[in-house]
């Protein structure tokens, strides 16, 4: 049961700098620092394999379903300005939470380790290793705190 | 020579008696110890002859010597136990005559002692066939340290070619320490294959062409008919009896051994007629006051042998049955019925250049109507031979290349296994090996420990019926296991089973998805050669936790272990290749310490502290044109904080260009190597410490282990590397390196123990390369090496058995595996750089790999950056205080 996590309110309070938000349609932002190799902003012919996030507003293309690597996550800038954590699981499901560790405010979810316990799948947190459940976003170590969940559908 | 001692407290009102023991070889050294053991070096004087000029030491590991072990570190007994037991040692001076009927002893040098216990060790000697020219120079036998040092000094003298007439055991042993020498070596050996005794035919094929393949050459179904020498007596050639001639500068003689009985047959002692002092149950001969034991003893089954286990266990016997005659009436030495010996298994397991040999039981399949399953596979250098009766008992089995299953066979000798027997004997991925062989399957009857003749019903016993909760404790109780230690994994299943079937929860599984232990795991993805977290979980996962994703305990772990053993199992060797990527804690995944905000720090590696004013000058123009933060860590590096993902590899290229390599500071590896500044410098120092410490970083750089790995080396005792805080610490004395190990700074200090002393540079790098493959390969999960010391069974002596002694004979294997590191270490970050792939990884957003991370900003203090937390906008960073909580902070 994937709720949605609407994007009305602003992330953080470091919003960043206009222009820099990516473009809501499929293809990718074209960055102006293109130097990087970029296997992950895949040509318009692997439209068939991209992961989107509904971010409330609309559905975003994030990536390619293969610059996922199974059992590890990445972080993608939301159209609105929020940052999401997107995992891909052995299984090959795509789950979407927010960023942001709530325990710490950093913005590292996305760098956490996934792994699965009794058919639940979960993220630890790389800094203070808080497990949240990737399905309803709650922190499975305080029932108190939890992070926004985010709708993904794979075309 | 006389070894000091202590006086000998005299019995109250009694005589004190004397127990005279004639031979110092291992035999004879296990049996002081087991006198001491019952108290009776207290109640008698202890008076030792020993022909060699030195105390006793480990024959069996005598090629060793050749593979850096000193004389010394062959030793059996540390310097005090004969001191502390008031025992009389006499070197060099052999007994030369014996009078029963007086009861006194004669050394060679005059000294004459009256006896009340004689004990007759005297070993064996090498046969060496008649040959003509045996006696010329060059022409050698090996059995003694003596003889092993005049080997190596002749063939230091200008000898390119060597030949050995045997290849049994012992002449395959002496095979390899010539080819250790650099001679080109051959191996004669009479009968059709090499081990005769030990292995069958088809063992023997595979046997000889994996020993071909180490350079030896081997020549079976021929004798030596003469050695021929040249004007100045010394051996120039070997002549065959198949009419061929071989060149050879040197020639070794081990054509099997013979009892040494001369002593005995002169005073009158009854001896067999093949030889040998013929002995009873009880190891007396046929003189009341007189005993024999070990390979001079023929024993009450009719047979001598040559093997160090049987000679063990009729120390023991001997032992009991002195003790007991001079108990007097203190308390009793020893509860239970003396120990009697009738006859020994002559099962065995050895590595013999590099390739696992085992026997056991019935091997050749002498029994009527036994039949043979064989597994071989010559391509891969295996072979694997049962034997079994008609009724499906396993009576015996030859295995060649791969014994590992050794342990397992043995136990279930003699008993109808649970499975068909094939199923024992094939290779991993078929269907996996010992698949469906627990100790459950094992009956009562089995022998799990074969020193101590402990059966599987006793261990149940120990367990269920006198509340022993672990192996320690099964140990203590039936003794089980402390012989040789071979059996130790069978029993710690038996004990672990019957704990399990008598409900007590023994889980010490690694995590929710593995029941294994860290230690486990490492054995099964060594053994099976699994390359992929995915593999190992699917298979030896818990049930429900197969097919799933792990967790943040396992994958990291699992990763480390194939990292560690990547060169030996074939696994990719990049900590980012692959499915290894998704394993790696964030630190180890981006290369580079997290931070509290978000960004990360950076730490390249100055081995040994020692760094360029140029480099020096790099660092400094990377951390101001990134603004970061720069701090000097505690152990002599340079640590550049502030760096978001997406600023790494521009960091990297600039320092990867400028000579640096990865420091490792994120991975659990190897960190630094610190050091003093040496004798180079310092007017105290009596050894070059940086030369070492950089010798020793470089190394061991990228080794990943169970935790983070930090050493140092002081050049003189004032030790201002602090060595002894770290997880291996080296001390430059006068006469060599102490090597120190074990040692902890952090919140629960520990200072290191010395574990060998005044090494050289090899055997300081050896027995380094033996003990962090050892640490390696048993600790748990996060466990330093202090807390691992404490943990491990038998301590501190143990690992020094281990890595020193060899006990375990896992010597040459770790330092192959520790080769493999070497050989294939490569720095993590230049790889990265050169791989798109990789590279395409160090983005802030995947979506948007131009954008900075917006979150990650700061603020200045003291002229420098620091996080601006006020952006996280978050609650007040809770503080953890769990270890875990540590893990993402910097390097310390």
């Amino acid at each position: 049961m994937t709720q949605t996590a609407p994007c009305d309110t602003p992330p953080a309070e470091a919003a960043p700098s206009p222009g820099a938000r990516p473009p809501r349609s499929g293809t990718a932002a074209q960055g102006s620092t293109p130097a990087r190799p970029s296997a992950r902003t895949g040509p318009a012919d692997s439209v068939a394999h991209l992961v989107e996030v509904y971010d409330g507003a609309g559905w975003a293309a994030v990536c390619r379903l293969d610059v996922l690597v199974p059992g590890r996550g990445v972080a993608a800038l939301l159209p609105c300005g929020t940052q999401a954590a997107v995992f891909r699981d052995r299984a090959g499901h795509v789950h979407v939470i927010g960023n942001r560790d709530p325990f710490t405010g950093a913005y590292v979810l996305s760098r956490g380790l996934i792994g699965s316990a009794g058919g639940m799948p979960f993220v630890s947190s790389p800094l203070l290793k808080h497990r949240f459940d990737l399905r309803t976003g709650r922190c499975l170590d305080d029932p108190e705190t939890s992070v926004p969940v985010f709708r993904s559908r794979t075309r | 020579m006389t070894l000091p001692t202590t006086p000998v407290p005299p019995a109250p009102g009694a005589v004190t008696p004397t127990i005279v023991l004639v031979g110092h070889g291992m035999a004879g050294q296990r049996f002081l110890e087991a006198l001491a053991e019952r108290g009776t070096t207290r109640r008698a004087r202890v008076v030792v002859l020993c022909e060699e000029p030195r105390p006793a030491y480990d024959r069996v590991r005598l090629t060793s010597y050749f593979s850096g072990t000193t004389p010394d570190g062959l030793a059996l007994a540390d310097e005090q136990f004969l001191s502390r037991h008031g025992i009389e040692l006499h070197l060099g001076d052999p007994a030369a005559a014996v009078d029963l009927e007086r009861r006194t002893v004669t050394s060679r040098s005059g000294r004459t002692l009256a006896y009340d216990a004689l004990v007759m060790a005297t070993g064996s000697f090498p046969f060496v066939p008649p040959v003509p020219g045996r006696d010329s120079a060059g022409c050698f036998v090996y059995r003694t340290i003596e003889d092993v040092l005049a080997i190596e000094e002749y063939a230091g003298n200008s000898c390119r070619t060597g030949a050995v007439v045997g290849g049994g055991l012992l002449g395959l042993e002496a095979a390899g320490a010539l080819r250790g020498l650099g001679l080109d070596t051959r191996v004669v050996e009479f009968s059709d294959r090499l081990m005769a005794l030990q292995v069958d035919a088809g063992g023997g094929r595979v046997l000889r062409r994996t020993v071909e393949q180490t350079g030896l050459r081997v020549h079976t179904g021929v004798a030596a008919e003469r050695i021929v020498a040249d004007e100045r007596g010394a051996v120039k050639s070997m002549a065959l009896s198949d009419g061929s001639r071989v060149e050879t500068d040197l020639v070794v003689f081990s054509a099997g051994v013979r009892p040494r009985d001369r002593l005995a047959r002169e005073c009158g002692l009854s001896v067999g007629e093949r030889g040998g002092i013929t002995v009873d149950a009880r190891c007396r001969t046929s003189d009341p006051h007189v005993f024999a034991i070990g390979e001079c003893a023929r024993a009450a089954d009719g047979n001598v042998y040559g093997l160090v286990a049987p000679g063990y266990e009729m120390a023991e016997c001997a032992a009991d049955a002195v003790a007991e005659r001079f108990a007097g009436n203190g308390p009793s030495a020893r509860d239970g019925a003396p120990r009697t010996f009738g006859g020994a298994d002559t099962s065995t397991k050895l590595k013999l250049l590099g390739v696992g040999v085992a026997s056991f039981g019935d091997a050749h399949g002498t029994a009527e109507g036994s039949m043979d399953v064989v597994y071989s596979d010559s391509r891969a250098g295996v072979y694997k031979k049962l034997v079994v009766a008609p009724d499906g008992t396993l009576l015996g089995g030859v295995l060649v290349g791969d014994a590992e299953e050794y342990g397992t066979l043995r136990s279930l000798t003699g008993s109808v296994p649970p499975v068909p027997p094939e199923s024992l004997i094939l290779p991993a991925g078929a269907d996996g090996p010992g698949k469906g062989l627990g100790p459950a399957a094992l009956p009562d009857g089995t022998i799990v420990c074969n020193c101590h003749h402990v059966d599987k019903g006793a261990v149940r016993a120990a367990v269920s019926d006198l509340g022993c909760t672990d192996v320690a404790a099964v140990k203590k109780c039936t003794k089980a296991g402390t012989g040789c230690g071979s059996c130790l994994k069978v029993l710690g299943q038996v004990v672990d089973a019957e704990l399990e079937v008598n409900g007590v929860p023994v889980d010490s599984g690694l995590c929710g998805c593995f029941a294994h232990t860290r230690a486990e795991l490492y054995e099964i993805v060594r053994t099976l050669r699994l390359t992929t977290f995915g593999a190992l979980l699917d298979t030896h996962g818990r049930e429900e936790a197969r097919q799933g994703d792990g967790c943040e305990v396992c994958k990291p772990a699992v990763a480390s272990v194939i990292a560690s053993l990547a060169p030996a199992i074939g696994a990719e060797g990049h900590v980012l290749d692959g499915e290894q990527a998704a394993l790696q804690d964030t630190n180890d995944h981006f290369l580079a310490n997290l931070q509290r905000n978000g960004s990360y720090s950076v730490v390249p590696r100055v081995p040994g502290g020692e760094i360029t004013p140029e480099k020096l000058i790099t660092v400094g123009e990377v951390a101001r044109d990134y603004g970061l933060y720069t701090k000097i860590t505690g152990g002599q590096r340079i640590d550049m904080f502030g760096a978001r993902v997406d600023q790494l590899p521009g960091i990297w290229a600039r320092l990867v260009e400028a000579g640096f390599e990865s420091g490792h500071a994120y991975g659990k590896a190897l960190r630094t190597v610190k050091s003093c500044v040496g004798s180079t410098w310092c007017r105290y120092g009596v050894l070059d410490s940086v030369r070492m410490a950089v010798e020793l970083e470089l190394r061991y750089r990228g080794l990943r282990a169970p935790h983070k790995l930090k050493s140092a080396v002081s050049g003189c005792a004032r030790e201002c590397a602090e060595a002894m805080s770290k997880d291996f610490g080296v001390i430059a004395t006068a006469s060599g390196w102490n090597l120190y190990v074990g040692g902890n700074g952090g919140a629960t200090p520990r200072h290191a123990d010395l574990l060998a002393q005044d090494l050289s540079d090899g055997d300081l790098v050896r027995l380094t390369d033996r003990f962090l493959m050892f640490y390696i390969r048993t600790a748990d999960r996060l466990e330093r090496t202090s807390a691992w010391l404490e943990r491990i069974e038998g301590g501190l002596d143990h690992v020094r058995d281990v890595v020193v002694h060899d006990s375990l004979g896992l010597c040459d294997e770790l330092e192959a595996l520790m080769a493999g590191h070497v050989a294939n270490y490569q720095d993590e970050w230049a790889a990265t750089l050169a791989d798109p792939e990789k590279l395409a990884r160090f983005v802030s957003f995947v979506n948007a790999p131009g954008v900075p991370d917006p979150s990650v900003q700061f603020v200045t203090e003291r002229e420098q950056v620091k996080p601006d937390l006020t952006l996280l906008s978050g609650p007040d960073i809770p503080v953890r205080t769990t270890d875990a909580a540590l893990e993402g902070t910097a390097a310390r």
